[in-house]
């Protein structure tokens, strides 16, 4: 019997002891992320763990560039990704209510249209959305808050599995009642949504702030640092600080660490839906 | 199976109503939205009318031209000086400008099939209406169908605005890929390009980017293969350890993990290339403890193609890992726990569980899920792109590196010196059909167990 109690105890201390280990390995890289934004460093440089000196200058520092307008990426970024997420939102829980709820003759193949052009690796449109935009003078924030609402047509599969778990029943005994579609999705299927709701504007939220690809090929042939949001002027930073002015190395990381606190604060909270997502897309197949 | 539909006969067929309608229903035959103008359909009516006319202005003034120049891409495909015999000097020409041609073209045969939809429509609702007059049914008011706008055609007015929003910003841009694919346009022939049917596909698969393409090809089965395995094999591990008995906290230990997968890929990637750099932090700390003498170059230009590719796997573990942990973590809350008790009684040690009950489970439940993230994995672009930027470069290949896949290869072929347009847009086509035909093996798998 006592060897039974040492055996489960050395068992739950090993596992513990993996854990710890493993937790560490898995956050050291973030924790070098924070501790080099508070590194005292000129060389363009940071190859210690622990810095030899703290400061917090590169914080003030990309706070106030003149040549890496932080604030105004940062302003930028918010204008573009609010609006994105209000348009986005009403048209990504508009697509998947009506795929999901109602039933008309070109919702099936809507639905097999939609599965083949996911398919396509995205980067293949981007040219033709540049030269489109182009040709309409569109290569500005205004365009970039175009292409993603226009892609979230085709993000419906989350919410689309939400409303698939909603018993129809009440819609029917609504529509029984008298109540026309539109009052059954604005009084039933929206307010019971509610949580897919928030997370659909989170998504779209926070895909402005970590784009940097579509962001960069439309922003930058302005080539005024003062029109780039957060992510494409980070990404770009890093890349001139590879060559001539790597001075501001560890100030590229403070702006980094500026804004991925929040995201990921936003992330960790939703962890629960993504994983619904996850699994919700596996249903679908 | 075999269910048969009822075909009832159609109450008239578009020939009636044709010779016996009204001047109104045969007025829609040319003009839409006539009939519903007769029968008081007003906003219909009008409606139907007014894209008619605007689609013909614009098909005079603009299509046309965009249609028949589609055909060759522009007449001028270099740069000529022509003698200008009225003003007496020469002058030089540009060539045509195909990339605005193709464009156009496209978004004209868009814009014509968008029309012969609308008027199959309209030839629809013309017939209902022909229908409706004839049998003496109630013919719908203007305001009835405003109204039914919000409840019987609710999905029209949920999905319009979407569905031009996808028209516009992915099947336009898809449309004028694929179709970039049968041309020349490469760095030679950047401004005029030419139709040249297969050729780009020959040279990806024949020619002279054959010697690139199929080591990429590979290397990216292999990575896919390798990433999708690992995450998920030490996910699932991950998530029974954290959810084995007498570990407390449990979300807090899950949330440790999920932090890393939380940051921005920019910014995790992009650090982490600079912490395993030669003079970066790891190889500092493993040189202070003397576990190596020598700076290893794990990423970068003077790394080596084995190192550099086993680095992206492991780097590639620290990110995914996590979320296989969250997915499998909701799938082992639920595995029924009969099976597991009743091995256990049976004496079956905690491996033995694991091994022939607990992981078949989750693989049973996850393989749906696990080949889209296979393809995922075939995409994955940000891990390579702001890990190794492809890095290191191979002199053999055109434009890629040993840690590229075929997504960061083809962003190269277009953004980076080759400029090889055509090409990219092949390999576009060529992912394509990769996802489609292992997405088709994960859509029969579901259907299979969904029968079992």
């Amino acid at each position: 019997m006592k060897s039974y109690k040492v055996q489960r105890r050395l068992s739950l201390t090993f596992r513990y002891l993996l854990l710890v280990v493993l937790a560490v390995i898995w956050l050291v890289p973030i924790l070098w992320i924070i501790l080099a934004s508070f590194s005292y460093n000129d060389t363009g440089f940071v190859s210690t763990f622990w810095p030899e000196k703290f400061t917090i200058q590169n914080y003030v520092g990309i706070l106030n560039s003149s040549q890496f307008p932080f604030l105004d990426w940062m302003r930028n970024t918010f204008i573009v990704a609010v609006i994105s997420m209000v348009l986005s939102t009403f048209v990504t829980i508009s697509v998947a209510y009506a795929l999901s709820r109602l039933r008309f003759r070109f919702r099936k193949p809507f639905l097999q249209i939609a599965l083949v052009l996911g398919m396509f690796p995205g980067f293949m449109s981007m040219i033709a959305l540049y030269y489109i935009l182009k040709s309409f003078n569109m290569l500005n924030l205004g365009g970039l808050v175009l292409v993603y609402v226009g892609g979230a047509g085709l993000g419906f599969y989350i919410a689309k599995g939400f409303f698939d778990t909603i018993p129809r029943s009440m819609d029917e005994a609504a529509i029984i009642d008298g109540a026309t579609r539109w009052q059954v999705f604005i009084h039933i299927g929206l307010p019971m949504s509610r949580p897919m709701i928030v997370y659909t504007a989170l998504m779209a939220f926070i895909g402005p702030w970590i784009d940097f690809i579509f962001s960069g090929i439309i922003l930058s042939s302005s080539g005024n640092a003062r029109t780039y949001t957060i992510a494409y002027g980070l990404y770009n930073m890093l890349h001139s600080t590879k060559g001539s002015s790597t001075t501001y190395f560890t100030q590229f990381i403070a702006g980094c660490v500026v804004i991925a606190i929040p995201i990921t604060i936003l992330f960790v909270i939703m962890q629960k839906f993504y994983v619904n997502g996850i699994t919700a897309g596996a249903d679908k197949g | 199976m075999f269910k048969r539909k009822d075909k009832k006969p159609p109450k008239a067929t578009y020939k009636e109503v044709w010779s016996k309608g009204g001047w109104a229903s045969k007025l829609s035959f040319f003009l839409m939205g006539v009939s519903s103008l007769k029968n008081r359909q007003w906003v219909r009516g009008i409606a139907y009318l007014a894209i008619e006319i605007a689609f013909f202005a614009w098909f005079v003034m603009n299509g046309i031209s965009a249609l028949s120049m589609l055909s060759n891409l522009g007449a001028i495909k270099k740069k000529q000086l022509v003698f200008d015999k009225q003003e007496g000097v020469y002058i030089t020409k540009l060539p045509d400008n195909s990339v605005t041609i193709l464009l156009f073209g496209v978004l004209a045969v868009l814009l014509l099939l968008g029309i012969i939809f609308l008027y199959v429509t309209n030839l629809r609702a013309t017939k209902k209406l022909y229908i409706d007059n004839r049998d003496g049914e109630h013919v719908e008011t203007n305001m009835e169908q405003l109204k039914s706008l919000f409840d019987s055609r609710l999905h029209t007015t949920l999905m319009t605005i979407p569905i031009i929003g996808i028209l516009a910003f992915t099947v336009l841009p898809t449309l004028y890929m694929i179709s970039m694919a049968f041309t020349n346009y490469d760095s030679k022939h950047s401004i005029g390009f030419s139709w040249t049917g297969f050729q780009a596909f020959g040279n990806v698969l024949s020619g002279d980017l054959a010697g690139t393409f199929f080591p990429v090809l590979g290397w990216t089965l292999v990575w896919a293969v390798c990433a999708t395995a690992t995450t998920f094999f030490f996910g699932v591990l991950l998530a029974m350890l954290i959810e084995s008995k007498g570990i407390k906290f449990k979300g807090v230990w899950r949330t440790l993990f999920v932090i890393v997968y939380a940051v921005p890929q920019f910014v995790s990637l992009l650090l982490m290339a600079q912490f395993l750099d030669p003079q970066g932090p790891l190889n500092n700390i493993l040189m202070n403890w003397g576990l190596i003498a020598h700076p290893i170059n794990f990423i970068g230009a003077s790394a080596s193609p084995l190192v550099a590719r086993i680095t992206v796997i492991v780097v590639n573990m620290w990110i995914g890992i996590p979320v296989s942990m969250l997915v499998s973590t909701a799938i082992i809350q639920n595995l029924p726990q009969d099976q597991i008790e009743a091995a256990r009684m049976d004496g079956a040690n905690a491996l033995q569980v694991f091994r022939s009950i607990t992981f078949p489970q989750i693989l049973f439940v996850m393989a749906p899920s696990l080949i889209q993230q296979f393809i995922g994995n075939i995409n994955n672009f940000n891990v390579i792109y702001l890990l190794t930027g492809g890095y290191p470069m191979n002199n053999n290949y055109v434009g890629a590196g040993d840690t590229d896949l075929l997504v960061t290869w083809l962003y190269n072929l277009v953004f980076g010196q080759t400029q090889r347009y055509n090409a990219s847009a092949v390999l576009g086509i060529l992912i394509f059909i990769l996802s489609a035909v292992f997405s088709l093996a994960a859509y029969r798998r579901t259907n299979a167990f969904k029968e079992g």
